[in-house]
């Protein structure tokens, strides 16, 4: 190339719309959240300085360790979940049947459809007494009466996660595929030769070539789930009496429900801590993954 | 292939697909079923899967009860548009930047924006609040247009980059030894090669966009002429109860340009897609 300095020059032009955008949108916010954790700021305009008065009241009110125990469990199920359906829609529409670009294309809906709206349809299915999971129930004479899924906190808990599975699966699902499709095909040959059956060659050749892609998806849908908010709000409001309450819900309340800023922003940094070390598993996890490929 | 399925892995096969087509489908088709369905027969037991007297009414009468439907669904479609202009026109630069120039701190520099994929909206709710009124954008198209772009440029960067990186390097320096400029290598070789990768970040993009409109609109526009469809849907949440034929046949309507988007060019998006996934 020919000055260097001019090329840094007109790489930093070209990126300079990016990082500007990003610093005003990202960027900032994140700092001004952290400023605002140690404040009392809510409606009105002018707020002081409190120090970790936010942070104590949050922690001493008892129940935010809860709801952080709880966001986490919500957030192991509804990923491992998401990459045991992912994995066997894989290998399903992997398999070379007729029918299979009609079933691929068939799976993509609820990645591709407004949010908001899959949501509504699990809303009206969940409906205790006319909805198509109760309704279904009752007539093959499984459950004597309606089944209000969203009335009872157990129950409203894990349907709040089978819809984020929902969300998900497609996209865990085409990963996947592409993944196992990028494993060359004469070591399953070379495999079938000396006599291997088909689930052997799955344990001992697919699922070990796809554990990289396994941990990335699982790590990027961890991040995902873990801060899902349209799901809950929709279906349940983190209710009945907050017992579909997750971090981010949480601090959506606080902080817009009740105008209280300054708490509500402390809680958002406790949620950034959380994305940050996953984050920084992601990328030790990413390094390792490339390491191991140039071996 | 190399060993063939016996009949009844066939029939496995098969059944698998159809469980794992039934989970992923069943939301769709039972609101479809609905939004046939009159009201009063909804609210009736026992529960009936199929409708009985079937019709269409619900896809006329729901103009009516919310009068504002077509402009939530116009809305949605605008803002999306508009977000995946933004996108590209940002994205389209820097990718080529990351892809082809060794600047000092360019790693950090794309694990930054790596690290941004990672913030939702959500967490930045109460900052985003303050400067979106301190900008004065409150109840406004860009309330939701500006934030919606921020959190999927990230995301596009990275995709387009790994897009980039298999168009040849030769390809830029046979045009600079010719001395063309650097711009106009990129705007007459780089540009038109990599079109491909460029649409499937923009439909990704529109689609990403639509998808998220619900916290943004929810939060920053409490105004109903801007109101996009997935916030602008509580309409149908009436005082005594629910319209939920009206709100799924209006659920479907507003699914249909995304459809027709995905439909026209889902061949690019699994290619696209494809690729990038490997390269990761």
């Amino acid at each position: 190339m020919t000055s260097t300095r001019s090329a840094t020059l007109f790489a930093f032009a070209l990126l300079a719309p990016a990082l500007i955008y990003i610093s005003i949108i990202v960027a900032y916010p994140l700092f001004d959240t952290v400023v605002l954790s140690f404040t009392n700021a809510q409606l009105r305009p002018t707020y002081d300085w409190v120090g970790w008065a936010n942070y104590q009241r949050i922690f001493g009110a008892g129940n935010f360790t809860e709801i952080i125990i709880r966001t986490l469990v919500w957030t192991f199920f509804s990923v491992s979940i998401k990459m045991i359906i992912g994995m066997c829609g894989a290998v399903l529409l992997n398999a070379a049947i007729p029918g299979q670009t009609v079933f691929r294309v068939l799976t993509m809906p609820p990645w591709i459809v407004p949010m908001a709206i899959g949501i509504y349809m699990w809303a009206w299915m969940y409906n205790g007494n006319f909805g198509m999971i109760s309704g279904l129930l009752q007539n093959f004479g499984i459950t004597n009466g309606p089944v209000a899924w969203l009335a009872y906190g157990h129950t409203a808990f894990w349907a709040t996660i089978v819809t984020d599975v929902w969300i998900g699966v497609p996209m865990v699902t085409i990963y996947f595929l592409a993944a196992m499709q990028s494993i060359p095909k004469d070591l399953h040959e070379a495999a079938w030769t000396d006599g291997a059956g088909r689930l052997y060659r799955f344990r001992r050749i697919t699922l070990p070539l796809m554990l990289p892609a396994i941990i990335t998806m699982s790590l990027l849908s961890l991040i995902a789930t873990f801060n899902s908010f349209d799901i809950i709000y929709i279906l349940t409001n983190g209710g009945p009496s907050g017992q579909t309450t997750t971090m981010i819900i949480d601090t959506y309340k606080t902080a817009m429900g009740s105008r209280k800023y300054g708490e509500g922003a402390a809680r958002a940094v406790v949620i950034c801590i959380f994305v940050s070390i996953f984050c920084l598993v992601y990328f030790r996890a990413v390094r390792r993954l490339g390491q191991g490929e140039a071996k | 292939m190399i060993d063939r399925y016996q009949w009844y892995e066939v029939v496995a096969l098969y059944a698998g697909i159809a469980v794992f087509l039934f989970f992923v489908l069943a939301p769709f088709i039972e609101g479809f079923l609905v939004s046939l369905k009159p009201l009063a027969q909804l609210f009736s037991t026992p529960y009936s899967f199929i409708p009985k007297n079937g019709s269409f009414d619900a896809y006329f009468n729901m103009w009516n009860s919310v009068p504002l439907l077509g402009l939530y669904i116009f809305n949605s479609f605008f803002i999306s548009t508009i977000v995946t202009l933004i996108v590209v026109a940002v994205v389209v630069p820097a990718a080529y930047a990351f892809a082809r120039f060794n600047f000092a701190g360019a790693g950090l520099l794309l694990g930054m924006f790596l690290a941004v994929n990672m913030f939702s909206g959500a967490v930045l709710l109460i900052p985003l609040f303050r400067l979106m009124r301190g900008l004065g954008l409150l109840n406004t198209y860009f309330a939701m247009i500006v934030p919606g772009a921020a959190f999927l440029i990230p995301s596009s960067i990275w995709l387009l980059r790994t897009y980039m990186l298999r168009i040849p390097r030769e390809l830029d320096e046979a045009a600079w030894v010719d001395g063309a400029s650097r711009l106009y290598t990129l705007r007459r070789v780089i540009l038109p090669l990599a079109m491909p990768g460029i649409v499937v970040v923009a439909i990704m993009t529109f689609i990403g966009a639509y998808a998220q409109q619900f916290i943004f609109a929810l939060t920053f526009n409490s105004k109903s002429e801007f109101m996009p469809l997935p916030v602008g849907l509580f309409a149908f949440f009436g005082k005594q109860e629910v319209q939920w034929n009206e709100l799924m046949a209006a659920s479907f309507v507003g699914i249909l340009p995304v459809m027709v988007v995905i439909v026209f060019l889902q061949r690019y998006l699994v290619a696209g897609l494809t690729a990038g996934a490997v390269k990761q």
